[in-house]
This record gives C-alpha cells, structure tokens and sequence, in this order.
C-alpha cells in the first residue's frame, strides 16, 4: 500500500539550525495495517507524515502509496489518495464555513472542481446519519461555523472529513494531543470504529505509549530521524509500556527520558 | 451653508458611492475571503478606466470598451497572482509591485496622464451629467445599482459553486484546503483575477462618470474600498448574514462613506485633507477589533471548580 523507500530531509541546510528530520527512512505498509507510531520531540514523526503527504519535497528516496510514484506531486495532487488530521484541532477544517460545507469539500477530495453546486441536496442526508454516529449531536447543526465547535468536536468533524472519501492512507498527527483526556479517549474510540469499518491503512503518530500499544496492529519507535524499532503481530500484542521502555534502552543506549510519552 | 447645496449633491455622492460600490465587492474578495490586502488594485482602478477611455475614442462601442477595461484589470490581478504564489513573493508585496509597473502601462495606455471623453460625442453608460433631467431608465444611479444586483446574483451562485467554496477554504485555511485537494495556488491567482477584474470595471464606470481618466484617479482606492467594506460590516453586519446581504452591505458601506465626504466638504474642510481624514477613520476601525479584544473582555476566572 505504502512504500517508502530511503527517504532523507534535512532542514535548514548550511545553516548554524541545520536539522536532520529523516535519515534514511524505509518503511512499507501492507493492505489494512494500523500502525502507531511513536518517539520523544523531534524525533521526525511529523516529518514522516509531512513527507508522505508532500508538504514539502524529500531530499531523497522515493514514496509510493499503491504502486504510484507520488514523490513529485504536489501536496493538493496526493491529497487525492491521503485522509489528514491533525494535532490543532484548528487546522483540519474551515472555521468560517458551515459543517456541511466542510463536508462537501472533502467528500470532492481528489476530484476536479468546476462550477456545479458546492452542495447537493442528496448529501445533507448522508451527512446528518454519519454525524450522528459520533454521538455529539452535531447532525442537528449541519449549517452551524466550524468555528463555534469544541476542539473534540472539531477533531471529530475532521476524522469524519478525513474518511468521507475512503482513503488509500489514513495519517493522523497526534490527532489527540490537544484534547482533555476525556474527550480524546472519545476521538480515540472514534478513531478506531472508522478504521475498523473501513479497513483503512493508518499511521497514527501518538505521544502515549498505552494508545500506541492498545490501538493497531504495529508500532513503530523513531530517534533522531530513524525507525528504532519496528514490533507487529503477536509481539505488538503482548507488549507492555515496561517491555516497550526496556526495549528503547537496549536499541539506543540511553534511558527514555521523555516523562510526556511515558505518563501521558 | 446652504442646506440646499448639500441635497444638490446628495444624488451624485450616491452614484459615485454605487460605483465605488462594485470595487468595494472586489476588496472584500481579496480582504475578506481570500484573506489577502491586495494593494493592486490602487493601479488597476485606473487601467480599467484608462482602457475604457482609449477603448471608446478609437470608436469601440461602450459595451467592449468597459470589458477590455475588465479584462485588463483581471490581466492585473494575475500579474500579482503569479508573483505570489509562482514566485513566492508575500502578497502585500507582489500588490504594490503590480500597482507601480501599472503606473507606467497606465501612462502607456493613455499616452499622457489625463484623457478625456465628451459625453455628447460618445454614447455613454453613466454620467454625471445623467443624474437628473433624463428618462429614468438612462439614470446613472438606476444603472449602476442594475449592475450591482446582476453582480451580486454572479458572486452568490459563484461562491457556492464547488470552484467558489474552494476560494473560501483557501482563504479561510490553506492548510485545510491542500489537505482536502484543493490547488490553493490557482485559487489565490483566480480570487485576485476576479477582484481585481471588478476594480477595473468599477474604474470603467468611473471614468466615463467623471468623463475622464486620469493617471492618480486610483490613489487610495484599496483606503477608501477597505472603508466600505468596514463601514458595511459595522452598521449592517448585524441583520445581514447571507453572503448576497454582506456583499449589498459593502455596497451600502461606500454609499455611506460618499455621504459622509459630501458633508464633510459641505461643511467646508479643506479638500485636500479628504485622504487624510479616509486614512485615520480606516486606521480607527482596523483597531477596534484589536482593541475590543485588549481593553474591553472580561477577565476569565480560571480553575473555580476547585
């Protein structure tokens, strides 16, 4: 599904900031896997999902999302094949514009848009029955401002914006990390139903060693702008933080320090 | 002060205010919806009129000339679209480069900084002259407020259109709307074509209005256009909610804004500090937002439940 192959990206180079994000990065996903992904701060997780969705161009390697070359289109070109949420519950949808309109716009993702209607009649209905699946009572405020929504409310909107169109790729940048507890146990919960339903192939950057570890079926750990470890199958099963934290250890040398990943 | 010089020219202030109207629709595209202060459009207010001029005295008829001068203006906006975003200059500064190259096309246009047109020798759409004493269907203020209705009808079914509600999402958030697909690149260069295209007719109307164009007639204009739309969203932003009511509103905001000129010169202020006085109540309304949020929220109390 997702080939990545030697993928480098350093930034700011020749400067006194220069900053190796991604050092020779190979990754590959299979059809349907939920890999979680995590890491201390500036360890390149955003940089993996940014590299993927084409924020900026790679320095080197190549990516592939279904056997296409996508490492030279432009960010809007591999939207067509990529769901995005992220961390700033601001950032994933439209404040101005109504919750429908939101909708609208990503159920024409990858789609040329020309001069018919914005929204259709037809739509409204199959928005109002996916809203009210996310139990937030939203589906009665289909013409309501992004911008009066909580940011739980809009994380929701916008995992619902992300997979309206079913995506090759799901990528979901600490989607969470923003939210109260409570609430992103609720994005979480959410997050999962969609996934499952649609057998979506995900990368789900989380600062929680737990989720990381409950949700999907791999995980992988980066440092410094490589993957360190790579655990999937039975092994991501009965994995625990203990095992997880020993493991970093082994593999880096150095002790975990980041208390955000391990108490979070 | 005669009250009766003040209502003489209540009419023409209002004409001049419809007409300033329809560039006022093109600033708030850029300001408002795209998110953009485009200072192209001080120079493009003038090339629409001074193609509209030379377009009507090399015998065109009055219906092409004002659509070269549209096309012209909308020629404008992608000059200042393409610096911005193919060449990544910001947007505030890709404006004023376009504005001071259409200085010099501008004198190019015309030849020389001023040209006029007389309005018994050419059939023309709107004047000054057509305020009063004509059948009323050739009323300038009649006309002009037509072409506001029909362009307001234009940019509501536009901006629902899925093209137009990927402008507003570029505008509202970029990031957003590259994530949803959306080449937020072209819709930047096409907001800026249609604004700036809106300018340059509202210049057309101008200029036969006045019966000239003239090299300075678009100093100030992003000012003055930016007042409008302030001012329309201050007295009408209440009761107008619809996209269609906010853009009558802008419309009604420089009507407003030419009445209260034509006091103030009523009054006997001296004319050269019109621009002045424009700037600080522009400035003055910019800030109040700032303001309101600074000096005038209540203190939120933070952890009461414990």
């Amino acid at each position: 599904m997702l080939e990545i192959k030697n993928i480098s990206k350093t930034f700011n180079p020749g400067t006194v900031n220069e900053k190796v994000a991604l050092d020779d990065v190979s990754l590959t996903l299979e059809d349907g896997d939920f890999v979680t992904v995590i890491g201390g701060n500036g360890a390149g997780k955003s940089t993996l999902l940014n590299a993927i969705a084409g924020v900026w161009p790679v320095d080197w390697g190549q990516i592939l999302i279904d056997g296409q070359d996508v490492t030279r289109l432009s960010e809007h070109k591999r939207a067509a094949f990529l769901g995005r949420v992220f961390q700033d519950p601001m950032n994933g949808t439209a404040a101005t514009m109504g919750i429908e309109e939101n909708l609208a716009l990503a159920l024409r993702r990858g789609t040329l848009r020309t001069l018919r209607s914005g929204i259709k009649n037809h739509e409204r209905e199959a928005y109002r029955e996916l809203l009210s699946k996310l139990g937030l009572g939203l589906e009665n405020r289909l013409t309501s401002k992004v911008g009066l929504l909580s940011g739980g409310q809009r994380q929701a909107l916008t995992l619902l914006m992300a997979t309206l169109k079913k995506p090759k790729l799901l990528l979901l940048d600490e989607h969470t990390a923003a939210l109260d507890p409570k609430t992103a146990a609720k994005v979480l919960e959410t997050t999962d139903m969609i996934v499952n339903r649609d057998r979506l192939t995900t990368l789900m950057i989380t600062h929680n060693m737990k989720d990381a570890i409950v949700h999907g079926n791999r995980l992988i750990m980066m440092m410094e702008g490589k993957i360190i470890l790579d655990i999937r199958g039975e092994e991501k099963k009965k994995l625990t933080v203990e095992d997880l934290l020993h493991k970093f250890e082994e593999v880096s040398g150095e002790e975990f320090t980041n208390d955000k990943a391990i108490l979070g | 002060m005669n009250i009766m010089s003040l209502v003489n020219a209540l009419p023409g202030a209002v004409a001049q205010g419809l007409i300033w109207g329809i560039m006022a629709i093109g600033v708030y595209i850029t300001y408002r919806i795209l998110d953009i202060a485009d200072l192209t459009v001080d120079g493009t207010l003038c090339t629409g009129g001074a193609v509209c001029i030379m377009a009507l005295m090399s015998g065109q008829n009055i219906w092409v000339a004002m659509l070269a001068g549209t096309l012209a203006g909308m020629l404008a906006g992608l000059a200042t679209g393409l610096l911005h975003t193919f060449m990544g200059i910001p947007a505030i500064l890709s404006g004023i480069l376009t504005q001071l190259g259409l200085y010099s096309i501008n004198l190019k246009i015309m030849g020389k900084s001023n040209q006029a047109v007389n309005v018994d020798k050419y059939d023309l759409l709107v004047s000054l002259r057509y305020i009063r004493d004509v059948p009323f269907y050739r009323n300038t203020i009649l006309v002009v407020l037509v072409a506001i209705i029909l362009l307001i009808l234009i940019l509501y079914w536009f901006f629902g259109t899925e093209l137009g509600c990927s402008l507003r999402a570029t505008g509202c958030n970029d990031r957003m709307a590259r994530a949803q697909g959306i080449n937020t690149d072209f819709c930047r260069v096409l907001g800026l074509m249609l604004s700036n295209g809106l300018v340059a007719l509202s210049g057309a109307l101008l200029s036969q209005y006045q019966g000239f164009a003239d090299i300075n007639m678009g100093r100030g204009a992003i000012v003055i256009g930016l007042a409008a739309v302030i001012i329309g969203e201050a007295v009408f932003g209440k009761i107008f909610h619809n996209f269609g009511f906010r853009l009558l509103g802008v419309v009604l905001g420089s009507i407003i804004y030419y009445l209260v000129v034509q006091v103030v010169i009523w009054l006997g202020i001296d004319t050269d500090l019109l621009k002045l006085l424009s700037a600080v109540v522009v400035a003055i309304f910019l800030a109040i937002p700032t303001w309101k949020s600074r000096y005038f929220t209540k203190p939120v109390r933070r952890g009461g439940k414990q």
